[in-house]
């Protein structure tokens, strides 16, 4: 019964990076920019984080500077692209790299330090409930973050006022501007909570997951990230069970590869991304329903005329 | 002209200029809208029209020139302004959204934080009480382009504007809905607000229209009212000189003509949700006549097209044949080969690549079909035949521009479209598919593409047009077929067809019912 807990708990931890940074750049996207600079941004948000609490020995003041890192980091493509109107591929990748590189050169003197670990919080009474209790109420902080942001964005794009002018913008900026509503701004707002969540979710990974500093310790899990906005047809909930589908064949591979089992252990690792994907795809077969949810405008620069 | 400062106009308008790099899109123009009058703005395509209500609206910002609101001096910054003001606008393309509802559509242009619901509501009653009922929980794609027209009427007018504008509104209606929209605005001239009506379509503006300012090249032409002038009159205004009729001579003997291009039994699924099936369409165009295909947009003429031209082979093989000769399973350049030649109704980024020369579009769509003329041993370009081609079309189609070889995105949009028909004329195909021949092309060039047109059918090929300007295809046509919801209705002899019958089936009636439905209009 322990291990299942202990095993169903790690699925958890592995989910809420990829989690929290998908429905950052969902927000993005549904204002109609793509943003490939998620890896980027995460691991910014991952060496600052570590950096902040490893400097100030306080795990909360880690994850305040990761979301900011990942937030400042976005404004970088958010100036470029949306002030500038380069082209966002370009510019996203350009993200990534820099990320990649510069969180490298950051972290030289973090390398093999011992980091800080946010502590879990048990929710007091409902987490001493058998098995459930454990599961959903005694967490770190960082998960609970992750399912209140799914719910919070589910609510504010299809409930409110503002999460409906923004869906406008990515289902056309022309006419979002012609009906007078500021395109640019909405935008800048979006890309910089992309930005923040991808410095959480990176954070997320060098405070709790694995609290040390290694380069490149995203391992693509911003592209993954982003891969799973597309496939939940930009729809939080399934990017909430994507997540889940990934982080439960990730560690279920995990197992299975220590038992031994006679498959090519290459086989075992791709297994999440085949998973995820036939579940998504299977999912989303209502074509009307992801045509009316795809932002038509995605990816496209806009420059409003004066 | 003198002010006006009886304190009965509106808007007065005074010497509002707006330059874009070297072109004077508006150049000092003067405008007075009266209260409760309906004003229409005339001129051809180009001439600055939408220049001049967008800075009505706010969306862009004039250069010089002054705006008095109700006697005040304005300056209107953003839409924002302009609703805050009592302006509202009808748009005619990039309004609405098509990912969302009706209501939602309404309550993104409306400041106030009330509810969907009640937006909803609102916009229902409203709507009946205008007699343009709408549902408000329908999608916007799944809706026709009148039922999308009156979502913008009512957002504007749940706004009580004072001043309405009304981009080119009857351009994707037919007559009936045009007729229906009439009614609207005289109820809303009644109620004492001000109408300013954008159009080139001279005979509706003589019927509803109290005054007119015309445009030409940035400039007010003239003031008139219209009751008392003669299209022909209000025409010479607009284009500065007489438009040359058009001539097409009848034709001998079509009956016993052969066809060279049949259509049998065409369907297609819809390939996107928003996007029309084609059911069983069947027609033959004959050597030596022009057929029109009438029709609201967005009722399958863009499938069809597509279907015809090759951009979407057919599974069956006989479902298009070409001189006879199957050709459902060949993509564009096999059907072009057979002799066919094809213009479609985008000009950038369909019918000519923006960012490349005339001529080197020019090779790109002949490079098959002229590949002797074009291609020499070994894949070599011939550039030295590629642009002498491109000149001879450009100096038979008369067109206009600014370099010997500019680019495509260069020319405006009525020069653009003279050179792709020119394209494919010089060709002196047997079959020719036109979708919007003329679509944003001033009357001079628009006549003489038309003309061409109809030369080219009595010089002895088979020409199919697709169009929703129904003077067009009056104009030009031997025949006219309705494609109404993916149906293609029988072709109609010209001398047989009226503005009414082909209206009828434009909005879906059956040709037998005609009469019964136009007592109510």
């Amino acid at each position: 019964m322990d291990i299942t807990v202990n095993i169903l708990l790690t699925i958890a931890t592995a989910a809420t990076p990829l989690l929290i940074a998908a429905i950052g750049e969902l927000v993005v996207e549904r204002s109609g920019v793509l943003n490939l600079g998620v890896e980027g941004m995460m691991i910014m948000g991952a060496v600052g984080g570590f950096g902040a609490g490893y400097l100030t020995g306080s795990p909360w003041l880690g994850l305040l500077a990761a979301i900011v890192m990942g937030a400042v980091f976005s404004l970088l493509f958010a100036v470029m692209t949306l002030s500038l109107a380069t082209n966002q591929v370009a510019t996203g990748l350009s993200l990534t790299l820099l990320g990649l590189g510069l969180s490298g050169m950051i972290g030289t003197s973090f390398v093999g330090q011992p980091g800080v670990r946010l502590p879990n919080l048990d929710i007091p009474g409902l987490s001493s409930i058998p098995v459930v209790g454990k599961l959903l109420f005694g967490q770190d902080p960082v998960f609970y973050i992750s399912i209140a942001l799914t719910a919070a964005v589910m609510w504010f794009l299809f409930k409110t006022r503002t999460g409906l002018t923004l869906r406008s913008i990515g289902d056309s900026h022309a006419s979002a501007h012609a009906l007078g509503i500021k395109v640019i701004r909405y935008r800048y707002l979006s890309v910089i909570f992309g930005g923040a969540c991808a410095g959480l979710a990176g954070g997320h990974l060098s405070l709790v997951y694995t609290p040390q500093w290694v380069e490149n310790m995203t391992a693509g899990r911003g592209w993954i990230a982003l891969a799973l906005v597309v496939f939940a047809s930009w729809r939080p909930w399934r990017v909430l069970a994507g997540a889940y589908i990934f982080g439960a064949v990730w560690i279920g591979q995990l197992h299975a590869q220590a038992f031994g089992i006679p498959v090519p252990s290459q086989m075992l690792s791709s297994l999440p991304y085949l998973a995820t994907v036939v579940v998504l795809v299977l999912i989303s077969r209502n074509k009307r329903l992801t045509m009316m949810n795809t932002p038509a405008s995605l990816g496209q620069p806009f420059v409003p005329d004066r | 002209m003198s002010a006006n400062h009886d304190g009965a106009n509106l808007l007065e308008v005074r010497g509002l200029t707006k330059i874009f790099g070297t072109l004077t899109a508006c150049d000092h123009i003067d405008l007075n809208i009266a209260k409760g009058e309906i004003h229409a703005l005339l001129g051809e395509n180009g001439a600055g029209k939408s220049t001049l209500v967008k800075m009505l609206f706010g969306s862009l910002e004039p250069n010089s020139g002054e705006i008095f609101w109700n006697g005040q001096a304005v300056r209107i910054t953003s839409p924002g302004a302009a609703k805050k003001l009592g302006i509202g606008m009808v748009f005619q393309h990039f309004s609405l959204f098509e990912a969302l509802t009706a209501a939602e559509n309404i309550a993104l242009s409306l400041d106030d934080g009330s509810p969907i619901s009640s937006i909803a509501a609102k916009a229902r009653a409203l709507s009946y009480s205008y007699g343009l009922p709408l549902d408000p929980d329908s999608l916007v794609g799944d809706l026709s382009v009148g039922e999308r027209q009156r979502i913008e009427i009512i957002r504007c007018l749940l706004q009580t504007p004072q001043l309405i504008i009304l981009d080119e509104p009857t351009s994707v209606l037919t007559p009936q809905e045009a007729d229906k929209l009439f009614e609207t605005l005289e109820r809303l001239r009644a109620e004492g607000k001000s109408i300013l009506y954008i159009s080139h379509r001279l005979e509706e503006v003589k019927r509803i229209c109290d005054r007119a300012t015309v445009l030409r090249h940035g400039k007010v032409v003239g003031h008139c009212n219209p009751r008392e002038e003669t299209a022909a009159s209000l025409a010479r205004m607009m284009v500065g000189n007489e438009v040359q009729a058009v001539v097409r001579a009848p034709v001998e003997g079509i009956e016993t003509a052969q066809p060279l291009l049949e259509i049998r039994n065409l369907s297609r699924k819809p390939a996107t949700p928003f996007s029309i099936p084609l059911k069983a369409i069947s027609l033959n165009v004959r050597a030596g006549e022009v057929i029109g295909i009438a029709g609201v947009a967005g009722n399958g003429q863009g499938e069809f097209f597509e279907s015809v031209s090759g951009e979407v082979s057919q599974q069956d093989a006989t479902s298009v044949r070409i001189r006879g000769k199957d050709a459902g399973g060949l993509t564009i350049t096999g059907r072009r080969l057979l002799g066919a030649a094809f213009v479609p109704e985008e000009r950038l980024g369909h019918g000519a690549a923006p960012r490349m020369k005339l001529s080197e579009n020019l090779l790109l769509s002949r490079h098959a079909t002229d590949g002797k003329a074009f291609v020499g041993t070994g894949g070599m370009v011939k550039s030295g035949a590629v642009y002498a081609a491109s000149q001879r079309i450009i100096e038979a189609m008369d067109v206009r521009k600014s370099a010997p070889d500019p680019e495509a995105a260069a020319l405006s949009g009525g020069n653009l479209q003279k050179f792709i028909v020119g394209r494919e004329l010089d060709r002196r195909p047997s079959v020719m598919v036109v979708n919007q021949p003329t679509w944003g092309v001033d009357a001079g060039a628009a006549a003489h593409i038309r003309q061409a047109l109809i030369e080219l059918s009595r010089s002895g090929s088979a020409v199919l047009v697709i169009s929703q300007d129904l003077d067009e295809l009056f104009e030009i046509s031997d025949a006219i077929a309705v494609m109404h919801n993916g149906e293609l209705s029988k072709p109609m002899p010209i001398a047989e067809a009226t503005f009414e019958k082909v209206g009828l089936l434009m909005g879906g009636a059956e040709p037998g019912h005609a009469e019964h439905t136009l007592e109510t209009a």
